[in-house]
């Protein structure tokens, strides 16, 4: 295997966990809600998911013990934010905090273990084509899932009634309450897919990426993900895009340092975190219109008049 | 009532109210009312603000429920739990504040209105019938943001038309458009009427509901006041059902001599400072002592950013304003207020005034610069409750006690404070922005005079307002902004609403070019 197809093949695991949870956290935003708590939902997800694998040894129970995992904690935030219409932005930070102590409870008994991760795509034939074979043909399911969930997201968005309705929810809660759309429904549908998304995404971390449960294993992708929201100005296309990027940067800087550049590797690792700064600046400052980006309502609690 | 009409052979009405009543905690928004409204007829709906006309239009619109009382519609009573509930009977609803999504399409906008089972190629097919058929102009792949007020207006209508109404609701729907705008609304409204559609309009222009209304409901305090034909009524018998007693007339200051100019801007150009601003363009204008110059204008077309340059929440070049010739345009607002200049928003709540904030600590955020309000660096309480009794006596502020909170105060007794709060100091300039926008009658009247005796005094006196009325009352010369430049001003006796209003939509900006080849 050459040097850029190992390469290649490592940019996207390393950016697939951040699509998944920055897709659900597009949906939640496009609907208005702002949930902090990605990085809480995402690690809590990668607990329960790991727990679920190792107990069964079934790496399907092990994702579907994330995806609930995370959707139980958007529950939380749902119950919180939408029915008793506290402040997004410290119930979500509240999430985070609540869902870094709820892993570390549930993971306790399971540190040092190991599983056997996600079986790889094999194709006779097609998987064995030179470099591209793999990279196409090769991958561990979860990379094609969260490529089918961004596409199906798009699909959602701006070709079907109810993904226009959800973005009149995000753009204006006030006007689609008075045409008769269920606002908190919606959005309390949107948090929840939000949450099933970064539990899938941080499920993704003990049971394909690295195998095994450490404590704090998400390590800011959570924060991450929140900031490729922003990047991609809240379009699935370019999600994508800015997902790859983010996860090339992990890697390049893994790359760098094994191959001696002379930098410090704390320096490297903080790479991803400081491009996330650079491209928001860069963002806030070019943006001719914020507006046509940011759903309008983004953050602001809803409470219909009776 | 029912049974007599059904006797008669006479059709029920199409939607009638019956003692509907609505309490807000403590306050009955609606008491008892009764509302009869028939197809093919306008009917107005007036009343101050808070004389409960808006809460009235939202029970029949299925948005709240009444507390008490029933909706009949074509003799049958029903219950609304929704606008959808209502819109499925044919009730259609324009609203004050557009309910559209700024950030979607005409179309997206129009579908979101409808049931789903419409496709939506099939809808934007229909729009584009729709629009056509009724004179209403619309593209239906524009996002809203980016059109014109009057236009946003339209997809309203044709949102509401696209559901084929019988009854159509429309509230304060010409607040927003220019006359020509406005005339052009009320041939589609006749049209509708023609086609046996009942209308229901709410406004306070009583003009506007004479030339237009077949019927009118007038409204005070939550309860009905009368029913009558608006045609057979005069302005003010209307007015006074309206407020309950005399308006107090204002009384313009005849005789005032204009002296020389005291604020003047020159050559004033200014980016905006969020996305949805206008550039001010080479704005110019002078305003003399003992005068009050008028600046109209569809909101949006530049007057937030020309009141943010004058007081001095923007900096521009030095030379771009003088007040009493000296140089300010680089000053800060406490250097201006110095200099004699005194500013009220158009905000109440947020700019004129900190909402939670008393009074007296209002008083004193306008007032620190320029009066014994601050002594060493320290509060001068005394200073500034003396401020607050001052105020409220000379301009009759009710409140309910001697220093309340800001939000507490009513829209009008609010205003009257702001106002009156900068005018006490005596300023020689005073720039004001909607000085009676969403206030009562009596306010109104009280606030406009207030204007007129200080110019009287010799100050310069700056209005902007969306208020054409307002202006032909009180201003010796109108000016119209419009997408960020500045008309030459008219002088008021001679400024027709036609010339104005042709300003106002942008036809033309002549009179500009022309006096500056006259010069």
């Amino acid at each position: 295997m050459g040097l850029l197809e190992s390469i290649v093949l490592a940019v996207l695991a390393a950016s697939t966990p951040l699509l998944l949870a920055a897709a659900g956290e597009l949906v939640a935003e496009r609907a208005g809600v702002l949930n902090l708590g990605v990085e809480g939902m995402m690690i809590v997800g990668a607990a329960c998911g790991f727990a679920a694998a190792w107990l069964t040894g079934s790496i399907v129970i092990g994702a579907l013990a994330g995806i609930a995992a995370g959707t139980a904690l958007a529950g939380v935030f749902a119950l919180l934010t939408l029915g008793l219409a506290v402040n997004q932005v410290a119930t979500g930070l509240a999430l985070t905090i609540l869902g870094v102590g709820l892993s570390g409870l549930i993971g306790a008994g399971f540190v040092g273990e190991r599983i056997a991760g996600a079986p790889h795509l094999y194709i006779p034939g097609l998987t064995d084509i030179p470099f591209l074979g793999r990279i196409l043909f090769g991958e561990d399911p979860f990379v094609y899932l969260s490529l089918a969930i961004v596409v199906g997201i798009w699909w959602f968005l701006y070709r079907t009634r109810a993904g226009l309705e959800l973005r009149a929810i995000g753009d204006n809660p006030a006007s689609a309450h008075a045409l008769g759309l269920p606002v908190l429904r919606k959005r309390a549908l949107a948090v929840l897919f939000g949450g099933a998304c970064a539990g899938l995404g941080g499920a993704y971390l003990p049971l394909a990426y690295t195998p095994f449960w450490i404590s704090g294993m998400t390590a800011g992708r959570g924060w991450i993900a929140l900031a490729l929201v922003v990047f991609a100005s809240w379009q699935p296309g370019r999600l994508v895009a800015g997902a790859y990027l983010f996860g090339a940067v992990t890697i390049l800087q893994l790359h760098a340092q094994g191959a001696g550049v002379g930098i410090p590797s704390q320096f490297m690792s903080s790479l991803p975190y400081l491009a996330t700064i650079l491209v928001l600046v860069v963002i806030s400052r070019t943006r001719g219109r914020a507006g046509a980006a940011a759903p309008a309502s983004l953050g602001t609690v809803f409470v219909p008049d009776r | 009532m029912l049974e007599r009409a059904a006797e008669q052979g006479v059709p029920a009405p199409l939607l009638q109210a019956v003692g509907i009543s609505k309490r807000f905690g403590d306050l009955l928004a609606n008491d008892a009312i009764d509302l009869d409204l028939w197809p093919a007829e306008i009917h107005a709906l007036l009343g101050e603000n808070g004389a409960g006309k808006s809460t009235l239009v939202k029970i029949i619109y299925g948005l709240i429920q009444p507390s008490a009382g029933e909706l009949r519609w074509m003799g049958r009573p029903v219950v609304l739990d929704g606008p959808a509930q209502a819109r499925a009977l044919g009730v259609g609803m324009v609203f004050q504040h557009f309910s559209l999504f700024e950030n979607l399409t005409v179309a997206e906008n129009v579908v979101l209105g409808l049931p789903p089972t419409e496709s939506f190629a099939a809808v934007s097919a229909r729009l584009a019938e729709l629009s056509r058929a009724y004179g209403l102009p619309l593209d239906p792949k524009r996002e809203v943001w980016r059109l014109s007020v009057g236009e946003r207006q339209r997809i309203e209508i044709v949102r509401a038309l696209m559901q084929n109404p019988k009854l159509l609701i429309l509230d304060e729907p010409t607040a927003v458009l220019t006359p020509q705008e406005a005339d052009r609304l009320f041939e589609t409204l006749e049209r509708l009427k023609g086609e046996g559609r009942a209308i229901l309009y709410i406004s306070h222009k009583l003009e506007e509901v004479k030339r237009l209304c077949d019927t009118a409901t007038i409204l005070r305090l939550g309860r009905k006041v009368a029913t009558c034909d608006p045609r057979r009524e005069t302005a003010a018998s209307l007015a006074r059902m309206m407020v309950g007693g005399e308006i107090g007339e204002v009384k313009s200051g005849a005789g005032r001599s204009a002296a020389g100019a005291r604020l003047i801007v020159r050559d004033l150009s200014l980016e905006p400072d969020d996305p949805h601003g206008v550039r001010l363009d080479r704005v110019s204008l002078e305003v003399r002592g003992g005068e009050i110059l008028g600046v109209a204008g569809v909101a949006g077309n530049g007057q937030d950013e020309l009141f943010a340059a004058l007081s001095g929440e923007r900096l521009v070049d030095a030379d771009a304003i003088h007040i009493d010739h000296r140089a300010v345009g680089n000053l800060s607002v406490n250097d201006r207020r110095r200099l004699g200049a005194a500013f009220v928003p158009e905000e109440r709540l947020g700019h004129a005034t900190a909402p939670r904030m008393s009074l007296s600590d209002n008083a004193l955020l306008t007032g620190h610069a320029v009066t014994d309000m601050v002594r060493h660096g320290f509060i001068n309480r005394a200073a500034t409750l003396a401020s607050v009794d001052r105020t409220t006596k000379t301009f009759d502020v009710r409140k309910s006690k001697r220093d309340p909170e800001a939000v507490s105060l009513s829209g009008g007794n609010l205003q009257k404070f702001v106002v009156g709060r900068e005018i006490l100091r005596e300023p020689g300039i005073l720039v004001v922005s909607q000085p009676t926008w969403g206030v009562d009658a009596g306010a109104a009247a009280t606030v406009r005079q207030a204007l007129l005796d200080l110019a009287a005094r010799g100050a310069a006196v700056l209005v902007i307002s969306q208020d054409l009325d307002e202006l032909e009352e009180i201003a010796d010369r109108i000016a119209v902004m419009f997408e960020g430049r500045m008309s030459a001003p008219l002088a008021a006796a001679q400024a027709d609403r036609e010339t104005i209003g042709l300003l106002m939509g942008g036809s033309s900006l002549k009179p500009r070019e022309a006096a500056h080849a006259g010069a």
